[in-house]
């Protein structure tokens, strides 16, 4: 016998083992059912006269390259490593690597961004000030988002009639924000302020996603990085908080007033610069502190089930009716804001080929128990709807239940047929992706129509 | 005979879940089963095998289950689900215009 064979098979099967676990796209189950395959060929090779090792040899062989291989999961596979795959190309699933160049966009951009919101005062319109306030809040997301999009726009290089319609979608933006002819203190404009990020983070998506909005997963990794970005931005804030309290402290200390540094400098361009060192962090950071919002789904839906059966279960005992207050249908639409990010997220996390665990049935009793609450709350408001008359609030806010209603109620279908077994889990993601643009279009419908609609008032 | 990228992976699709259609099995038998059938023309890379087979699971045409192999081994099972049955079907009506198109234009033409 020529061939070497220096160590024992098992100890060579294991090494071939570990490199197959080495690769972040084949999971656990994935080796051991290609270890199952390895050995079956061998066993034939063996029968069929070869030694051994040799038949290890070629069963490797016939295994495929570990490189090409590990290409082939994950592409299937793509929540394993979502933020590794390199969008565009022919989907080489090279480990993604901040180069120093973007490090310099990101920071250009950042800087850029941060100038952006104080070039206005150029113009006498000074943030901090009463006059400008209008100004600011009207056009606050315009001063940052455009950046952002541009960021994703020059890493995925995305096409210029891509590029050209989403630019089309935030001059469009600016020229509806700021050529309506609002009234003072009108609600339509504050509507406006508060819908238009939603509507324009589609745009974000969009570039986020590159060539993938339309398939592959793109758009539930726009999902997974929003959630990232918030995190990555509360921490930073918080960072903020610090650094600006620093400042005031050292400042008074020597007898100053620091407060326009902090107000008209610090804060906003902060808050703007940090939006895309975030994002940034994100595409960067993401195996250090990976998927931490689904941590935090994990954590609190069990909490949020407890709390929504316990209110129920008050609510049943004492025949207490919800005391309904202005502020009440907004608080309720939040309620379900909440619910679906729990969903949305739990869901970004999940294997969908894992069977239905207890998990999924408490996400379901959490869905049910907020459709209950909601629908209590509606049936209150209803009843006096006519009493308090239409006013642009009350319409937003109306429709945005109806729209997280209709999410919930379909997604709780779906989520109790893959519970009993009779459905897909990928079904709910589907779903939860696909009406992902709903929630941008009813935020456009708001900025655009609502205020001619009701008066500019 | 070197069939190429794209005609291997566009075939396997409907191959592996006519393969399924004649009963349970799993990978290696799969394999196996491709090869005894292509007259041992068509050889696939054993390991593309498995992200075709995860696949047609998550699109519900497979399913799959842990079962034991004769050597006491851990092994994943396939079959085909009713969904997978009406793809097959459906693959087959389309594989057979395929196949006829060609037929017709070959019977007239000859390369020979």
């Amino acid at each position: 016998m020529s061939v070497p064979s220096a160590r024992p098979l098992e100890e060579q099967i294991g090494q071939w083992r570990g490199y197959l676990r080495r690769r972040r796209a084949i999971g656990g189950p994935d080796v051991e059912e290609l270890e199952s395959h390895l050995r079956d060929q061998m066993t034939v090779l063996t029968d069929a006269g070869l030694a051994e090792d040799e038949a290890f040899l070629v069963a490797v062989k016939r295994m495929g390259s570990l490189d090409a291989l590990s290409r082939e999961f994950a592409r299937e596979h793509s929540e394993r490593l979502w933020k590794q795959l390199v969008v565009g190309g022919d989907g080489d699933a090279a480990p993604a690597t901040i180069t120093r160049t973007e490090t310099a966009v990101v920071f250009a951009l950042a800087a850029a961004a941060a100038v952006a919101v104080k070039i206005p005062a150029l113009f006498g319109l000074d943030i901090g000030t009463a006059s400008a306030e209008p100004f600011y809040q009207r056009n606050a997301s315009l001063f940052v988002l455009p950046f952002l999009m541009g960021y994703f726009a020059w890493k995925r290089h995305l096409d210029g009639r891509r590029l050209i319609s989403l630019l089309l979608a935030f001059a469009a933006a600016a020229i509806v924000m700021n050529t309506f002819p609002f009234t003072p203190g009108s609600d339509t404009r504050t509507l406006g302020a508060i819908h238009l990020p939603i509507a324009l983070w589609l745009a974000v998506g969009v570039a986020y996603a590159g060539g993938r909005w339309f398939g592959d997963g793109g758009r539930m990794d726009f999902v997974r990085f929003s959630g990232e970005l918030s995190i990555y931005y509360v921490l930073i804030a918080m960072g903020g908080l610090v650094f600006t309290a620093f400042t005031m402290m050292m400042f008074t200390a020597i007898g100053m007033t620091p407060d326009w540094l902090a107000e008209d400098w610090i804060v906003p361009c902060g808050a703007a610069g940090a939006l895309l060192v975030g994002s940034w962090l994100v595409e960067a950071k993401q195996s250090v502190v990976e998927n931490m919002a689904p941590v935090l789904t994990h954590l609190f839906t069990p909490l949020f089930t407890m709390l929504l059966l316990v209110f129920l279960a008050t609510m049943a005992w004492t025949g207490r009716p919800i005391d309904i207050q202005r502020n009440v249908l907004i608080g309720f639409d939040l309620l379900l804001v909440l619910v679906v990010g729990l969903v949305l997220y739990a869901a970004s996390a999940r294997d969908p080929q894992a069977p239905p665990n207890l998990f999924d049935r408490l996400q379901l009793l959490l869905i049910v128990s907020a459709l209950a609450v909601d629908g209590l709350a509606l049936a209150a408001i209803a009843s006096r709807i006519s009493e308090f008359g239409l006013t642009p609030n009350r319409v937003a806010a109306l429709g945005e239940n109806l729209i997280l209603l209709i999410n919930l109620a379909w997604s709780a279908w779906l989520y109790a047929e893959f519970v009993l077994g009779r459905g897909q889990f990928r079904a709910l993601e589907t779903w939860q992706t696909a009406y992902l643009p709903v929630y941008s279009t009813w935020a456009a419908l708001v900025v655009v129509l609502f205020p001619p609609l009701f008066g500019y008032a | 005979m070197d069939l190429g990228k794209d005609l291997v992976a566009a075939s396997a699709t409907p191959l592996v879940l006519a393969i399924l259609a004649e009963g349970e099995s799993y990978g290696y038998a799969i394999i196996k089963r491709v090869s005894e059938l292509s007259g041992g023309h068509l050889l696939w890379t054993d390991g593309m095998l498995y992200p075709v087979l995860h696949r047609l699971e998550r699109n519900g045409l497979v399913a799959a289950t842990w079962g034991l192999a004769e050597n006491g081994r851990r092994r994943r099972y396939y079959r085909l689900t009713p969904e997978g049955r009406r793809q097959l079907v459906a693959e087959r009506k389309r594989w057979q215009v395929v196949d006829d198109t060609l037929h017709r234009v070959w019977m007239k033409t000859s390369l020979a």
